[in-house]
């Protein structure tokens, strides 16, 4: 029952964080990759001695490719600039040599137009699996609808995943701000995914939520039975969260750079998700019936 | 008791046997099995090109032939370039394409690093030439005791040019002999290739003249008589579908649609073998943690979960080779994702059959309650699962995005299924048949001692 009688700290926490990460986002917005915004990266290593970072900004700034330069490992540096086409890629790789030899590792160029395109792409795939998932969330709920009805279920769910998905975003806005973290495509991978694993969260809950009414006394009040509900899935929810949340943190350390960012994305909305179907979702299923009553009492007391 | 016993070690020599073939198949390319797993390009190593095709100045109705025979052309020269299995492919917007771009050629080049280099290769006009051998030289070639194709290499490599190309050529067009109905194909040249025309097969009355596109050589008609006219046909045992793709070839002698490049994405071979080394370390190391975890909190369901976990690992391994699925890091991320999700079924069962236990249930009966139970959140929790890979695979935008949805798409479908086989047949088998000191620490868990009642127990 701890949870249910304290749920209103639990919110204020939840609250605080949504509203730091709306901030942060709207004074310092997110940094979009060059693979939604358009633009060329490359990813080079010097074989000796690598020029320092103002020198070699300072070579680039005359070809005009509005160029910034971040240091990777001990001798690379990443470099991302707008659009370039073949001929200004030679102009690059030529200024770039004057510092030494250099191998190029990775270089990426993507039109503006194809940015648009995965941009509008990622942003529709959100709004469908949001959607979608309502649709299961009110089907799968049918059945239940006393005290409170199955749709409220699914708004329930997607309060808990707003939440879920806005924090990484505010996370990635601060480390975008003072650390160069770039939001791409697949940080909405990772976003998308944390949708999916918070349903799946919300969804144990709720299911026992429903099973529990379906054998409980008539008298007893639902935020008894919504208390029990999450005690009896409490375990479970952390324990599927910490072995997930195990395989994040070794991807993340081990599985290289190109996975670094999106394991962090997931490891925050794991996080989340874990802590909305636990001291959010479901207390909120409390929280709704608490005005249902208030309201009925209310409609009784002026008859 | 003994059937259950029987198909659990049934599924463990299976999943031994699946285990073990993959693995040779992975440690043995060469051998009959032999089947590397499919790298993408971010951990080969290789060139992504992304090309705007202009449809719009043709008709709707000419756009998907054109589009076909843009990607032939593209092929051809990409085979030219020796590249090992390259993929050329169009891909349409559908309803979240923009308009501006909505046919687009993928051409992914594995191996190749230098974008100049594939740029122009692909961006070069194609070559259309006709060439002559001597009779003589290739009845020697054919009289040499080698392979059919190893005699066709050293007869290409015979012929000479002539001087004729696709651009003396005004234009090809199909005809049908009118007695035997076959389809032909009619050349006509302009005046300055008929000349030359006339010229090189009076010389090689006799011999072949091959007609080569991008260097590889599209037909090879033998000359029967002087022709002057700069009128050629080419018969020969045609099929009707081929001729028309000659004549597609000749006459597109240029690219049948314009195309602009997109994007380019080029990893060099190092930074690929070490996001791939990396990714591999990770999952094993994940399922190593995972393991550890399972079995200090869980005791003995916990070690059949790991067991479990095993079989899943293999299923997924050997899925990848069959299917097959382009191994990306973003798809390794998602197998190590849905790692962690495959152990979840396991652990709301076992939850389950605790809460079965403290109310009083005997061992083997509050498994069996423990699985029906938690079988209905697994569904539900499953099914979002399954909604979100697939929207993800069908509207995602990128490769990266659609090999991370296929992978974690397979994984939880896999890993419901092997939580409610494998996890439960293995579990019925091992379960302790009595209460005592050491059955009650196996099947309890985590700080909590669950007490079995004993007057239920069986």
């Amino acid at each position: 029952m701890f949870v249910v009688n304290y749920r209103k700290y639990f919110y204020a926490l939840s609250i605080i964080l949504v509203v730091a990460s709306i901030v942060s986002v709207s004074v310092w917005g997110l940094k979009t990759g060059i693979d939604f915004k358009g633009g060329s990266i490359i990813e080079v290593e010097y074989i000796g001695v690598r020029p320092d970072q103002p020198t070699l900004s300072s070579a680039l700034s005359p070809l005009g490719f509005d160029a910034s330069v971040r240091a990777t490992g001990d001798k690379g540096y990443i470099i991302r600039m707008k659009d370039i086409n073949q001929e200004q890629k030679n102009t690059l790789t030529a200024t770039l040599s004057t510092f030494g030899t250099s191998t190029e590792k990775r270089f990426d160029s993507v039109g503006p137009l194809l940015g648009t395109e995965a941009l509008r792409k990622a942003l529709v795939s959100i709004i469908l699996v949001i959607l979608a998932i309502v649709f299961f969330i009110a089907f799968a709920f049918r059945k239940v609808s006393h005290p409170i009805s199955s749709w409220k279920y699914g708004v329930v769910a997607i309060v808990a995943l707003v939440h879920d998905v806005i924090i990484p975003t505010g996370v990635f806005s601060v480390l975008g701000h003072y650390a160069g973290y770039e939001v791409d495509t697949l940080f909405v991978t990772a976003l998308l995914v944390v949708l999916g694993f918070s349903v799946h969260d919300t969804i144990v809950v709720f299911d026992r939520v429903r099973e529990n009414l379906g054998h409980a006394k008539a008298n007893k009040p639902f935020s008894d039975i919504v208390g029990e509900s999450i005690s009896q899935t409490f375990t479970r929810s952390i324990n599927t969260s910490m072995t997930t949340i195990l395989a994040l943190v070794v991807l993340y350390f081990v599985g290289g750079e190109s996975t670094q960012h999106f394991s962090l994305a997931l490891i925050i909305g794991i996080v989340a998700g874990t802590y909305s179907s636990v001291f959010l979702g479901s207390p909120l299923l409390v929280t709704i019936w608490k005005w249902q009553e208030k309201r009925n009492e209310a409609k009784r007391g002026r008859k | 008791m003994l059937k259950t016993r029987i198909i659990a070690v049934f599924l463990l020599i299976i999943a031994f046997v699946i285990g073990f073939l993959t693995y040779y198949s992975s440690a043995r390319p060469d051998s009959s099995i032999g089947k590397p797993f499919k790298l993408g390009l971010d951990l080969n190593g290789g060139t992504h090109l992304v090309y705007k095709a202009d449809t719009s100045k043709l008709s709707s109705d000419e756009v998907s032939v054109s589009m076909q025979a843009l990607r032939d052309v593209i092929e051809r020269r990409v085979n030219a370039f020796g590249v090992g299995e390259p993929i050329v492919q169009v891909e349409q917007g559908g309803i979240l394409g923009s308009k501006e771009a909505q046919h687009k050629l993928i051409v992914e080049l594995p191996g190749v690093t230098d974008i100049e280099e594939a740029v122009s290769m692909i961006g070069q006009t194609p070559v259309l030439e006709f060439q002559t051998i001597d009779k003589k030289e290739s009845d020697a070639v054919s009289a040499k005791n080698l392979t059919d194709e190893e005699k066709q290499a050293e007869i290409n490599k015979l012929f000479k040019p002539t001087g004729i190309t696709g651009r003396m050529l005004q234009k090809a067009v199909l005809e049908f002999n009118p007695t035997t109905g076959e389809p032909t194909v009619s050349l006509n040249f302009n005046s300055e290739g008929k000349a030359l025309f006339a010229k090189v097969t009076k010389e090689n009355v006799g011999n072949i003249v091959g007609i080569f596109l991008d260097g590889s050589p599209i037909s090879l008609p033998t000359v029967r008589e002087e022709i002057k006219d700069g009128k050629a046909v080419i018969s020969g045992a045609f099929k009707l579908d081929e001729a028309k793709k000659l004549v597609r070839d000749l006459n597109y002698g240029a690219l049948p649609v314009p195309i602009e490049l997109l994007s380019t994405q080029t990893v060099g071979a190092s930074l690929g073998q070490s996001a791939l080394k990396g990714g591999i370390n990770a999952g094993i190391l994940a399922l190593i943690v995972i393991g550890i975890f399972l079995i200090i909190w869980y005791r003995l369901p916990g070690f059949i979960a790991v067991v479990s976990l095993a079989i899943y690992t293999t299923l997924m391994l050997t899925l990848f080779k069959l299917i097959p699925v382009t191994l990306t890091a973003a798809g390794i991320a998602a197998f190590i994702l849905s790692i962690g999700m495959a152990v979840d079924a396991n652990i709301l069962i076992f939850e389950r059959m605790k809460e079965e236990l403290r109310r009083g249930k005997g061992i083997s009966e509050a498994m069996h309650e423990g699985f029906a139970r938690a079988w209905l959140s697994i569904r539900d929790s499953n099914t979002s699962s399954i909604i979100t890979g697939l929207i993800l695979y069908f509207f995602g935008s990128t490769s990266v995005v659609t090999g991370f949805a296929l992978v974690f798409l397979v994984g939880v479908i896999v890993s419901m299924f092997t939580a409610i086989t494998a996890s439960r047949i293995f579990l019925y088998v091992v379960a302790p048949k009595t209460t005592n000191k050491l059955s009650t620490f196996l099947i309890s868990n985590g700080f909590t001692k669950t007490i079995i009642s004993q007057s239920l127990t069986k």
